[in-house]
């Protein structure tokens, strides 16, 4: 048998021709694939196809909303979380997914690779009831058309242990500026994507007016570089950068970490276990001075999807007053729905996912205010057209991947 | 009954006739015995690493992350330029050579003594051990590692009386997690290296004078290189692509960290980083070949 091990007598030529014959039958084969908008719009939702497969964040898709969603439609549920946008968009490239839940910084992506089809919002009644403000936005309508459904929104938070940090940081400077996150040096936790790249620029905007930034997705060389050399002065006194939810939990549990950016689930399950943690007040609308980078979510549908009757069920399902209201108090986060946030609704719902009834929920996360989401700023792709006088000077989601390897090194 | 022998019959000639083919023809034989897993191998692996390699060479659309099948170098020209993908090359072999050396250390003396001193039911017992840790998910025990290396966590706590602490996440944690996870591969090859040697030759050697460190630099060391040659492929490659624990336990960038973050949206630049470790690995096997690490196989 060991003599007929190739590597002791020099690759064999056959299968060296195999594998280079191999390779340009696949190369070929693969064929130059176009990258073009799905402009397949469906115009009557049909017959249930009994089955739904969804990609989507971690505690959007559960039992206690899912379950009532399968017993009125009879479409069997099939979901997978999703831990980052580029995990969604990989997913979804699979073709083998129906619809995802997909933030800003997916969906521009998704729709210009041809992922994703337009929604006909027709087809979904509930549609007419969302807030206003996030619809027609650049994250979810792209040359006019519809590709989504918004879902919800909120807003990416400072969270501090309040054994550790006194007196309670107002301002993102207690981790972005080098002199004050010194302080805490070791036990900062950031969050570990390119888009991270954003909450710097947020600050900048504010603390850096020379800079001229208006939108930390649209950033020019110079404001970019501004940026990353901010992360890069950062990265020393960086305790852990997290990339799932429950490695930052942990972080916090153990005493590892003690401020950075998280969001609301996070926070909201290290409260329920008693860690002495706290997020910015109501009153400052539970984010810092200079606002925050944020996410406006939205349900989209593949452009292969084999369940679209089923998935266009879904997208009215999750968007009606009960399950929004629902996933909302589930989640933390604002509805989309209007008609979520009234209280009988929100007590039903409160109750059917077994938390205690809040009357306020709408307004601690200003549902309804757009003069408090003016000041977050939803994930979106980057791209090279700044979307103003600027032109094609800005830096693509690539430089921003390229950059965030830089900064981590 | 004779109705039934009467059906089956032609059904029997046509087997028989199949098997008449392969009389006298063992290459026959042999070439559509191996031609399903032959075809795996190449078609499933060596294929996808042809893919691998020729994906390197394309371009990628910015906004969409969709590949464009045009040729160019840029990729490679962006890891030889960028200073940063050398960091992160280097440290993963950095790393990958510390947990080898390291697992060498512990797993000899494990192994000799499963081979050489301990009885026939201890050794099965000592196999089992062994494999125990297989048996449970790498991630509870990556996240256990968490918890033991975390700040006042286990470690820290055993090591308070001697007035130290725990060296905290970052390289060194990645060491010790991934010398602790991959130390099952490199104990049972030197094992069943240690195993061939036969207690004669150490009696011989013993007979003829030479004291114990002589009898393990001449006799043994040498018969067993090959095993811990081997198990060291076994230790090294698996560092160089794990990329799960690097996250978990250090703030830093790893090979496969890097083509992870790039394989959404930059799926030629991942390609074109995933190629480093093939390199290496075809370099330490070609090394290791000249060591014989393969006449024991």
């Amino acid at each position: 048998m060991r003599q007929m091990l190739f590597w002791k007598h020099g690759p064999s030529a056959l299968v060296t021709a195999a594998v280079t014959a191999l390779a340009v039958v696949l190369i070929a084969g693969c064929g130059s694939s176009s990258t073009s908008r799905n402009t397949q719009m469906l115009q009557s939702v049909g017959k249930s196809e009994g089955q739904l497969n969804l990609v989507e964040w971690p505690g959007y898709v559960e039992p206690q909303w899912v379950k009532p969603f399968e017993q009125q439609t009879g479409c069997q549920v099939h979901n997978k979380d999703a831990g980052t946008s580029d995990q969604m968009v990989l997913l979804m490239r699979t073709g083998q997914y129906d619809g995802v839940s997909a933030s800003g910084n997916a969906t521009e992506r998704l729709v210009d690779a041809g992922d994703v089809a337009p929604v006909n919002v027709k087809l979904v009644p509930n549609y007419a009831t969302i807030f206003s403000d996030i619809k027609n936005q650049p994250y979810n309508t792209f040359g006019g058309v519809h590709y989504g459904i918004p879902h919800g929104r909120g807003a990416n938070l400072l969270m501090w242990r309040t054994d550790h940090v006194k007196p309670g940081p107002q301002s993102w400077s207690v981790i972005l500026d080098p002199a004050q996150a010194a302080k805490y040096k070791g036990h900062i936790s950031a969050y570990d994507d390119p888009i991270y790249i954003a909450d710097a620029a947020v600050y900048l905007k504010a603390h850096q007016p020379s800079l001229q930034i208006t939108n930390p997705y649209e950033l020019n060389s110079k404001q970019f570089s501004a940026a990353v050399n901010l992360l890069k002065q950062q990265r020393p006194d960086v305790g852990e950068y997290w990339g799932d939810a429950t490695k930052q939990i942990q972080s916090y549990t153990t005493g590892d970490d003690w401020v950075g950016t998280t969001w609301q689930y996070q926070y909201f399950q290290l409260a329920g276990k008693k860690v002495h943690v706290a997020i910015s007040p109501a009153g400052q609308g539970f984010v810092p001075t200079e606002g925050a980078t944020g996410w406006s979510d939205t349900w989209m549908i593949s452009s292969k999807a084999k369940h679209p009757n089923c998935m266009y069920k879904w997208m009215n399902w999750i968007v009606s007053p009960m399950a929004n209201a629902e996933v909302a108090q589930f989640f933390g986060e604002a509805p989309a729905q209007s008609l979520a946030c009234q209280p009988a609704t929100l007590e039903a719902a409160a109750k059917a996912i077994g938390y205690a009834p809040d009357p306020h929920f709408c307004d601690e996360y200003h549902a309804g205010l757009p003069s408090f989401w003016s000041r977050v700023y939803y994930w979106r792709t980057p791209v090279a057209n700044c979307g103003d006088s600027r032109g094609n000077s800005c830096m693509n989601y690539n430089d921003w991947v390229s950059a965030w390897t830089q900064i981590k090194g | 009954m004779e109705a039934a022998e009467a059906a089956a019959r032609p059904r029997a000639s046509v087997s028989r006739r199949v098997a008449g083919l392969f009389t006298g023809r063992p290459r026959l034989t042999v070439g559509s015995l191996l031609a399903g897993p032959l075809g795996w191998l190449v078609i499933g692996y060596l294929g996808s690493l042809a893919v691998l390699f020729a994906a390197s060479f394309w371009n990628v659309n910015s906004l969409t992350g969709e590949v464009s099948q045009t040729f160019t170098l840029n990729n490679f020209k962006t890891l030889v330029n960028e200073p940063v993908y050398r960091t992160v090359a280097l440290r993963t072999i950095a790393v990958a050579s510390a947990v080898t050396v390291t697992d060498v250390l512990l797993a000899f003396p494990i192994a000799f003594y499963m081979a050489k001193v301990a009885r026939r039911s201890g050794k099965a017992v000592l196999v089992v051990a062994v494999l125990m840790p297989l048996w449970s998910s790498y991630l509870v025990k990556v996240y256990s590692w968490r918890v033991i290396l975390s700040s006042g966590g286990v470690l820290d706590w055993a090591l308070h009386p001697l007035g130290l602490k725990g060296p905290g996440y970052g390289n060194v944690a990645v060491w010790l997690v991934m010398s602790y996870l991959w130390l099952p591969y490199m104990i049972l090859p030197i094992f069943a290296g240690l195993e061939r040697i036969p207690d004669s030759l150490l009696a011989a050697s013993e007979d003829l004078g030479a004291g114990p460190v002589r009898t393990f630099r001449r006799v043994i060391l040498p018969l067993a290189l090959p095993a811990v040659v081997a198990g060291s492929i076994f230790t090294f490659s698996l560092t160089l692509g794990d990329y799960i624990t690097p996250e978990l336990v250090s703030n830093n960038e790893f090979i496969g960290n890097v083509v992870y973050s790039n394989i959404t949206n930059n799926l030629p630049l991942a390609s074109a980083f995933a190629t480093v470790p093939i390199v290496i690995m075809i370099v330490y096997l070609l090394l290791a070949r000249r060591l014989g690490a393969f006449e024991h196989l």
